[in-house]
């Protein structure tokens, strides 16, 4: 293994780096910064395989670890590795990022060597939250992350941008100052910001409550989970293409990671004791935003609602391990749930990611949202039209496509725990195709009424280049995660038997 | 063999790409032709299979072509089962598809979106075969979800139109609700089997009869009562069964080949397929098989009823193919599983005719559909009409007729069947045949015979389709006359399906039958002494009567029981219960969850509350950033970056 080469370094910082040239390269050649900022991108992703080529899938241990001391005084650590939870996670930020960068091709006009600078520093302090195993680099990590997202949308947002900042903001941060109080206390119990110490530190029952229920909302709020859920739709809304991408493909999935990073192997008992509470959350988001998913009139919230619900699954996947575990009519199923909730986070990456884009297409041609000021987009843009459909089927869960693949998965595990788990789960088979085919069939399909329909252009190549390239990755998911479930198998094996020891 | 079977099921699966892909390069005749290149080969290769099956008797192939994924232990895996039951139903997909493609040449002639019609179809030969060739639950659910899809897509096909594009996403969520209960059913097999495996599964099956399982309470359930009903709830919805049958009417709204392929002959029979296929399993409930019983019972007499009143020529051959279904299914319920598959089997013969045949006339007709506007045809489309009354033939079950074979053996299967609910659906489907004939020749009739067509103009420019739209027709009206004399002995009463089907030797209704079965000849001399034929035989006669003869009782029954005919004609208010209750219902919950929920309790009540009280320091923040936003975001990643990079680069 090219151990030497610090490649999860260069990952972080090679966009950051870069985009901060692209930032001073200034707008006064625009397609200096755009080209320059599309070969970081790429340079990254590029660099980013060799993580996966050079992964071990057969070991749990962290890998391409780096390890220095950043601030000795408090035991401080330049920490950084990833195991098979983290890796896919990086490769699906450094591959979205090329997407959102050729998106925003022609598109951004105003101050584009910014906007390209700021997705590249988020890529890489998303990157380094991913990458990072001493909590305090982490949570720098984690709150930079803030900035560049709120740049994104306040710059470069819509009428509504600074309500819809402020309250992203504010729900954010709420959160992760409860993170930082719970990390402040493991380290006074361990005396190391180590996050794999505080997997192995024992804890009481209430420090545990207490410690989960503080990561509990720093992550609830990323993911989101119902109730704090209300930010994403307006962030959402307000956001530019390429933060609405970024936003649902990546950001909510450090949610998802947090939990399997910090709430479950740090406090195993106490997710053990709040499992049913988080899985009443996860299956309300499930059902009850995809009723409200089905009355949306704008089509970001609309697929921004159908996110939350799609998230439901991740963490329905996650926290029905107990109940499999203690069910005795279940042989496994502990893993099933596990993977099959990572799964769905990576093609809810691409899925969404798609899905936004798509409507990004529409929104650069028309200026708007509302569902209702389309109708027979087909019989002007009829490869738009195809790819649309695509991924509305992809978002629907058709076999085949990577949508199908996690929610098979956690519908299957979640029997395991309790039929009526299942059964609120998969009503998602139906309202999910209600609420995305409905949509399709008020933008795409029908006869063209309106005048400015009529006048749309089909996607050029760039367009079809972003969004080709995602149905490919939504199609080989789909027909082929094999792949994708070796490299996080052993990571997650080892994650639920570290779960069936108590800590107390 | 298993690269013979990897050309048969991708050869239309190119064909789609290509034409659907590069259908600017390819044109239209590039289009027909690779697509129907790719289904010929399939067809070909699908007799060699069968012929290697059944005349060389070759032992069960079963393999992986790969592994999906494995989790947990679970492997799930794409691979063949190749039997009798595989064999005999590729070819017949093969084959219909086949005739579909060649007349579609003619019947889309003058089309818009020619090519992605011929894509679609190629595209729905491949899913279909995937989903007979599978060999595990996963991949069975990989084809049942595509074939769906197809179906959303051609049931659309006319996008323009509103019916059309309303009655694609219907059959799709009503499909979702039938396969709501599939999956359940598949999860349930992953749990207490622990793989999704057919062979394996299977075998586990008598080990597990008698597991009883806990979902609500302290009630317990008979595992396997669990398993197929769930199971059988997506076949309700695929095989457009009461109540889930709502979304096949409405289908007709595609183009006539699709009709003819998807919505009559292959894809809907998927659930008569599936539930034939988990025979090891739905033996062991006797529960479910009664369920199933008095579903396709009630399936087949009360959608019969309805075709008695459409005037659409469409529709009628719809609510056919549903009182049809119905009879296949119910014959699954009376543990006669062959004789529901030699059913399917004539059926999608048959039925793929009357649907081409009343293509034909469409066609004549200009695309009118209305068969009141129409009679007299069989002066203009002589063949189209010989065809048409050798399908409607079959299909009362007149006797000689394919579909006489396959029905007489089903009323006689659930007449000897001992099991509850046998006694309903017996009445019910030996009334069917009534029905049956009535709709038939109420159509043919008032299609093909007497004066007409009413228009001048359609009357002055009516003749006979091109070669391409008849020579399919000839070619199914072939087998739609002859193949059930020629297979009853086998596919029944021999040992074609032996080591496919599972029967509990109690439940045999079929080897009951067999004792007395010496031949097709004797069968049609004791079955036309039977109580079906003479309902057959007057069905045709009132149809005769009132259609043909003396149309003013027609007119004066129909004011006499007005309520009977409001209620057929209403569909007995299902689409209007369903559509409120369902449809409207979700978005009005929806609305509330919505504006109750997220706008009121969590926004207004919760956040902006709690933000009122902070409203001072939302203002301070405002201030904060107002102008200096960026300043101030650039001066914190600039300390961020300072501090970490003079770290990693001192």
């Amino acid at each position: 293994m090219s151990a030497d080469l610090p490649i999860l370094s260069i990952v972080i910082w090679l966009p950051i780096i870069g985009g901060l040239l692209v930032l001073g390269s200034g707008d006064k050649a625009p397609n200096v910064s755009r080209w320059l900022a599309l070969f970081v991108a790429v340079a990254t992703f590029v660099l980013s395989i060799l993580l996966w080529t050079g992964f071990d899938s057969s070991t749990a241990e962290m890998q391409f670890v780096e390890k220095a001391a950043w601030i000795p005084a408090y035991h401080i650590n330049y920490h950084l590795g990833i195991d098979g939870i983290s890796m896919p996670l990086i490769l699906l930020t450094t591959f979205v990022t090329i997407l959102v960068v050729i998106a925003g091709w022609e598109v951004i006009q105003y101050k584009p060597s910014s906007y390209m600078a700021s997705f590249l520093i988020m890529e890489g302090v998303m990157v380094g939250v991913f990458a990072a195993l001493d909590s305090m680099l982490f949570y720098v990590f984690w709150e930079a992350m803030l900035l560049p997202m709120f740049l994104i949308i306040g710059v470069w947002g819509g009428p509504n941008r600074v309500y819809a900042t402020i309250k992203f903001f504010l729900y954010t941060f709420f959160g992760s100052v409860f993170m930082l109080v719970a990390l402040i206390y493991l380290y006074f119990q361990s005396g190391s910001m180590g996050i794999l110490d505080y997997h192995t530190l024992k804890l009481g029952m209430t420090e545990q409550i207490l410690i989960f229920l503080a990561f509990f909302v720093a992550f609830a709020v990323k993911v989101p989970m119902f109730p704090v859920h209300t930010w994403l739709p307006d962030a959402h809304v307000e956001a530019p293409t390429g933060g609405s991408v970024i936003l649902a493909a990546i950001m909510l999935k450090i949610g998802g990671y947090g939990f399997l990073r910090f709430s479950m192997p740090i406090t195993p008992d106490a997710s053990h004791q709040l499992d049913l509470f988080i899985i009443t959350l996860s299956l309300i988001a499930v059902v009850y935003i995809g009723y409200v998913a089905l009355v949306q009139s704008d089509m970001k919230k609309l697929i921004a609602y159908s996110s939350i619900s799609h998230m439901g699954f991740v963490t329905l996947g996650f926290f029905i391990v107990f109940m499999i575990a203690s069910n005795e009519n279940a042989e496994t199923g502990a893993i099933l749930g596990m993977e099959g909730g990572m799964v769905q986070m990576i093609s809810h990456g691409f899925i969404s990611a798609a899905m936004f884009l798509c409507v990004g297409v529409l929104y650069d041609r028309m200026h708007s949202r509302e569902i209702s000021d389309y109708g027979g987009v087909v019989n002007v843009m009829p490869w738009f039209a195809a790819f649309m459909v695509f991924f509305a089927m992809a978002n629907a869960g058709l076999p085949g496509t990577s949508g199908f693949v996690g929610e098979f998965m956690v519908i299957l595990a979640s029997f395991r725990a309790n039929f009526w788990f299942a059964f609120l789960a998969a009503i998602t088979l139906i309202i999910g195709a209600a609420y995305t085919l409905w949509m399709v069939k008020r933008v795409v399909f029908g006869d063209v009424t309106k005048e400015s329909v009529a006048g749309l252009d089909d996607i050029n190549a760039r367009e079809a280049l972003v969004l080709g390239s995602l149905a490919v990755m939504v199609l080989v998911l789909g027909l082929w995660p094999a792949p994708l479930i070796e490299v996080m198998d052993a990571s997650i094996k080892n994650l639920v038997e570290h779960l069936a020891v108590t800590k107390l | 063999m298993q690269s013979i079977l990897l050309t048969l099921v991708l050869a239309p699966l190119f064909g789609a790409v290509v034409a659907g892909l590069w259908r600017n390069q390819v044109g239209r005749s590039g289009a027909h032709w690779v697509t129907i290149i790719g289904v010929g080969i399939s067809f070909v290769l699908s007799l060699y299979v069968l012929k290697l099956y059944v005349v060389d008797g070759q032992p069960i192939y079963n393999e992986a072509v790969y592994t999906w994924m494995v989790s947990d232990g679970l492997r799930f895996e794409i691979g063949f089962l190749i039997d009798n039951l595989t064999a005999m139903m590729m070819a017949v997909v093969t084959f219909v598809s086949l005739m579909v493609h060649i007349y579609t040449v003619g019947y889309m002639h003058d089309e818009d979106g020619y090519e992605r019609f011929f894509s679609y179809i190629a595209l729905f030969t491949f899913s279909m075969l995937m989903l007979v060739t599978a060999n595990n639950f996963l991949q069975l659910f990989f084809g049942w979800e595509a074939v769906g899809l197809v179906s959303y897509l051609l049931i659309g096909f006319y996008f323009k139109k509103e019916s059309a594009i309303f009655a694609n996403m219907k059959a799709f969520l009503v499909n979702r609700v039938g396969d709501f209960g599939f999956i359940l059913g598949i999860a349930a097999i992953a749990m207490y089997f622990n793989s999704l495996d057919y062979a394996e599964v299977f075998s586990k099956a008598g080990s597990m009869a008698d597991t009883q399982i806990h979902i609500w309470g302290d009630t317990s359930w008979s595992l396997m009562t669990v398993i197929c009903v769930l199971l059988f709830i997506g076949a309700m919805g695929k095989s457009a069964q009461m109540p889930l049958h709502i979304w096949l009417p409405d289908s007709m709204e595609g183009p006539t080949p699709i009709s003819a392929l998807i919505h009559a002959a292959t894809m809907v029979t998927a659930g008569i397929f599936m539930v034939s296929r988990m025979s090891p399993l739905f033996e062991l409930s006797e529960t479910a098989l009664s369920f199933v019983l008095i579903v396709g019972a009630t399936t087949a007499f009360f959608t019969g009823l309805i075709g008695i009143v459409q005037n659409d020529i469409k529709r009628v051959v719809a609510y056919s193919t549903l009182s049809q279904l119905g009879y296949m299914i119910a014959a699954l319920g009376a543990s006669a599983y062959a004789a529901g598959l030699f059913h399917l089997m004539t059926h999608a013969f048959f039925k793929a005719l009357l649907f081409l045949a009343a293509g034909s006339v469409i066609i004549g007709m200009h695309h009118d559909q209305d068969i009141r506007n129409m009679g007299g045809i069989r002066k203009y489309m002589k063949i189209t009409w010989i065809t048409s009354l050798l399908g409607t033939l079959a299909l009362i079950g007149f006797p000689f007729f394919s579909g006489f074979f396959s029905k007489d053996a089903i009323i006689e299967a659930v007449g000897h069947a001992d099991r509850f609910g046998a006694h309903y659906a017996h009445w019910l489907l030996v009334a069917g045949v009534f029905v049956t004939a009535l709709y038939s020749f109420r159509l043919y009739f008032l299609v093909f015979e007497g004066k007409g067509p009413r228009d001048e103009h359609a009357k002055a420019h009516i003749h006979e389709s091109p070669w391409v739209i008849t020579v399919p027709l000839v070619l199914l009206a072939i087998p739609s006359v002859f193949i059930g004399w020629f297979t009853i002995g086998p596919m029944l009463f021999g040992d074609f399906f032996k080591g496919v089907l599972y029967v509990a030797p109690q439940n045999d209704v079929l080897s009951q039958l067999g004792a007395h079965f010496h031949g097709p000849l004797e069968f049609v001399k004791h079955g036309v002494q039977g109580l079906p034929f003479i309902l057959a035989m007057s069905g045709l006669l009132v149809a005769f009567v009132l259609f043909l003869l003396k149309p003013k009782w027609a007119f004066d029954l129909r004011v006499r029981f007005d309520w009977l005919y409001t209620m057929l004609d209403k569909k007995y208010w299902m689409d209007e219960i369903f559509q409120t209750v369902f449809a409207k219902g979700s978005v009005l919950l929806g609305t509330v969850l919505w504006k109750g929920g997220d706008q009121f309790l969590i926004d207004g009540v919760a956040v902006n509350g709690s933000a009122h009280s902070v409203g001072a320091l939302a203002g301070v923040m405002r201030r904060l950033q107002n102008g200096l936003l960026s300043t101030y975001a650039i001066v914190m990643i600039v300390g961020l970056l300072g501090l970490l990079g003079w770290f990693v680069f001192k």
